[in-house]
């Protein structure tokens, strides 16, 4: 039966094209494969070459031909004995049963419910230890717990970890389990998401998270997205952890906060703990899920003492923000390190007879937007902390969803109060400068309460 | 026609080889009709054919056994018709259906079987061999003796993080086949204008890695050189790379200016090298097979490829509500 060639799309935006030139002319046999025509698009010129056997019948374009549109026939292609005339398999692209076109994905007014409640029961004994101890107990119980878990990174085994968070690892686990990596991230990172895939629960730790730039390609494009790409048939279920943000003068490469990056990207979940009991429980929520999680910590932090309960196996779920202390007149919303200047802040506001509400988001994503939102709503002013950049940082976020879902119980603007738009200096008092401060914390919650 | 190889020379069985001739029939005929396909406007995106390169690929699945491990490039519908993946899931998610392996969610780059352990389809360059570095390890680490196939490009060989796994792999005896797929050209870059150290197998050798040049057009020859490398990955003898001296006829993807290499290079290849009137002469000259026969397993391909192509067209979109399912396990 005689074949209808058509104006072949030769690139994802091409919607016509220039036939240039003509390679074979009527009655030539031609073999799948051959070189037929010379296409021009905005682009290039393009071989056009046959997918079907047969004899040239007509050429129904002539060559030098401007705007052929994609998919009008330009030839047509018989059999032997067949006449060019005959009529024409119908070869039109069929068209594909659409779905019904659902509307946009509306946030629905929903009820704000504070998921904020106590993280293990009243009585439990506490035990003193620092965030640096948290962290490595959560790590240990978890390798204890599941032979598939295993540290990698630099300087994890034998120097005992860059920050000691790894100390006495390797003689509990060994070699197998807690593997030193050469300097190479990029590297390292990819063959960690890889044995993930390959049914191990790595946890890749960052020398600090600035190095971790070399080794995003894979966060990103190996491990977050390929659970969605795979249509959910394979995720990575693995933790990257280690000290984000600025330690003290150690310049601008050094001292970058990633927490508004990561939180960016749908597919990763993203946790920045602030206290010892909050590192620890969150930190083994982060080994037993089965997606890749990011684990901001800080150095500054690391050798903090708080309370933390003394149970077998303590854990703390994503998504679900702390308050650390109830008030009535503003809430500040923070995490991680920032929760410093947040609680000194709301101590020296009290002073001043104003009763600041501190809200801990503890994980960026899954975010806990019900608890801010119920705060905001009985306070009605809002100060988000936070040590990162000021632009795209998490307070922009937040103060947008405050203005969508609780514009009508603002009494004024949420002010986000962040580090300065500015590459870290390394000159104590320019750095000082460059770091947000407890003041700055202070000025903007009198502001938004007009006081 | 120019003069073809001589004859039959080889103690490979007649069912080895019509294997061989099926499964790289299989992939050529499934990349034209993939080209025809966007062609029609019914594929969009990129779109890169695997036409030419058949037997790197057919003939390393063939030293393989159930739970080795395979990942690879954009350039990857070869790989998965090889490990057995259905072409009916193949080419729906070509056409971005929801009855592709990824629920017309990844798309002709991004494909993945778990069951048949093909770990993507990768769309960065050089992204695969850490990863494919990072499976030998798990296998190392539980225990078993199962190979992964790291394949890339000849442009993905001057990524540095190729060279930051060869160290790795070595220096932990991972069981991982580095197969550099040298086609000679990344996009418009030859190998030549890419690099002065252009034996790629070669750079290796720094960090301790064995390896070799391999004919990649002579799928007895890659079968071969795979057998060795993956029995020393076996014996615990860590990582190899195998360097496949291939050629690929089709433009990158679908939309290539083909100025870099004049059409004479690539006719003369096609008529003097190609991999599939290789074993066709194997088979006719040696009197292993019939005219016929050949003819019937062409007839038995055009069918799978054409209902591929049917069950690609007519498979729906995926539903709305697929938009937001996958993106947390
Ligand atoms: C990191 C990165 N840089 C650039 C690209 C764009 N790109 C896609 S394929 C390609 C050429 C790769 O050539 P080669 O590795 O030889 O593989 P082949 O296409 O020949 O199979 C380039 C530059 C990319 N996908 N990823
Ligand atoms: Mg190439």
């Amino acid at each position: 039966m005689a074949i209808e060639i058509l104006m072949p799309a030769l690139s994802p935006t091409m919607e016509e094209g220039t036939l240039a030139k003509w390679l074979v002319k009527e009655g030539d046999k031609v073999k799948s494969g051959q070189i037929m025509a010379e296409i021009e698009t905005d682009k290039a010129t393009m071989e056009f070459e046959a997918v079907d056997e047969g004899i040239i019948g007509k050429l129904l374009v002539a060559e030098g031909t401007a705007g052929v549109k994609v998919n009008t026939a330009i030839a047509v292609l018989v059999q032997e004995g067949e006449s060019a005339d005959a009529a024409p398999a119908p070869v039109a692209a069929k068209a594909a049963p659409v779905a019904a076109v659902a509307a946009a994905p509306v946030a629905a007014p929903v009820a704000v419910v504070s998921k904020a409640s106590a993280d293990w029961p009243e009585g439990t004994k506490m035990k003193t230890m620092t965030v640096r101890e948290a962290l490595r107990e959560a790590m240990a119980e978890e390798m204890r717990a599941d032979p598939t878990v295993f540290l990698m990174g630099e300087e994890v085994g034998e120097y005992q970890g860059a920050y000691k968070i790894s100390q006495g690892l390797l003689d509990e686990f060994g070699p197998k389990r807690v593997v030193d990596t050469p300097i190479t991230e990029h590297g390292f990172t990819g063959i960690a998401v890889g044995a993930s895939w390959g049914g191990l629960r790595p946890i890749v730790e960052f020398m600090t998270w600035n190095f971790a730039m070399q080794a995003i390609d894979h966060i990103i494009n190996s491990a977050a997205k390929t659970n969605y790409m795979s249509g959910g048939q394979m995720g990575a279920p693995m933790v990257f952890r280690g000290t984000n943000g600025a330690a003290a003068r150690v310049g601008a490469q050094h001292s970058q906060d990633y927490a508004a990056w990561y939180s960016a990207i749908p597919g990763l979940k993203v946790v920045m703990p602030y206290s010892a009991a909050d590192a620890k429980g969150l930190l083994k929520t982060a080994i037993r899920d089965n997606n890749p999680v990011i684990f901001l910590e800080n150095e500054i932090m690391y050798g903090h003492s708080f309370e933390v309960p003394d149970l077998p196996d303590f854990t703390i779920p994503f998504g679900k923000a702390r308050i650390w202390r109830e008030g009535t007149d503003v809430t500040i919303v923070s995490f991680g390190i920032g929760m410093r200047y947040a609680l000194e802040a709301a101590d020296l506001l009290a002073k001043d007879g104003i009763s600041a509400e501190v809200v801990d988001l503890r994980t960026l994503r899954p975010l806990d937007y019900d608890t801010v939102l119920a705060s905001v709503m009985k306070t009605n002013r809002c100060v988000t902390v936070e040590e990162g950049f000021p632009v795209g940082s998490i307070g922009n976020h937040l103060s947008a969803v405050i203005m969508e879902r609780a514009f009508d119980y603002l009494d004024a603007p949420v002010i986000n109060c962040t580090g300065k738009d500015v590459p870290m200096p390394y000159a104590a008092n320019l750095e000082k400068h460059a770091l947000l401060t407890t003041a700055e914390v202070v000025a903007a919650v009198k502001s938004v309460c007009y006081r | 026609m120019a003069p073809k190889k001589e004859p039959a020379k080889t103690n490979v069985s007649k069912d080895d080889l019509l294997h061989y001739y099926r499964e790289m029939l299989l992939i050529r005929r499934f990349e034209e009709k993939a080209g025809q396909l966007y062609g029609m406007g019914l594929i969009g995106g990129f779109c890169h054919l695997y036409i030419g390169q058949e037997a790197v690929v057919v003939g390393l699945e063939a030293c393989a056994k159930p739970g080795d491990k395979r990942l690879t490039s954009y350039r990857d519908h070869g790989h998965m018709l090889a490990c057995g993946m259905d072409a009916n899931g193949v080419m729906a998610e070509l056409t971005g259906r929801s009855g592709g392996y990824s629920k017309g969610k990844g798309g002709s780059m991004h494909m993945f079987s778990k069951e048949r352990h093909f770990y993507g389809g990768h769309g960065i360059v050089g992204a695969q061999v850490p990863l494919g570095a990072g499976l030998a390890f798990a296998d190392k680490y539980l225990g078993n003796d199962n190979v992964t196939f790291a394949y890339f490009g000849d442009g993905a060989a001057n990524q540095g993080q190729v060279y930051e796994t060869y160290n790795m792999a070595e220096l932990w005896n991972l069981p991982v086949v580095f197969v550099i797929e040298n086609n000679q050209y990344a996009m418009g870059t030859s190998v030549k204008r890419s690099t002065k150290s252009t034996t790629l197998f070669g750079r290796g050798l720094a960090y301790g890695i064995q390896g070799e040049a391999v004919d990649g057009m002579d799928v007895l020859a890659v079968k071969a050189a795979g057998e060795k490398a993956v029995a020393a990955c076996r014996a615990g003898e860590g990582p190899c790379i195998l360097e496949m001296m291939t050629y690929r006829y089709r433009g990158h993807s679908m939309s290539d200016p083909a100025k870099y290499r004049t059409r004479e290079e690539v006719e003369k290849m096609k008529t003097e090298k190609d991999a599939i009137e290789h074993v066709r002469d194997l088979l006719l000259g040696a009197g292993l097979a019939s005219d016929e026969e050949l003819k019937a397993i062409d007839k038995d391909i055009k069918e799978i490829v054409n209902a591929s192509a049917e069950f690609a067209k007519d498979s729906p979109e995926p539903d709305l509500s697929e938009l937001w399912t996958d993106i947390y396990a």
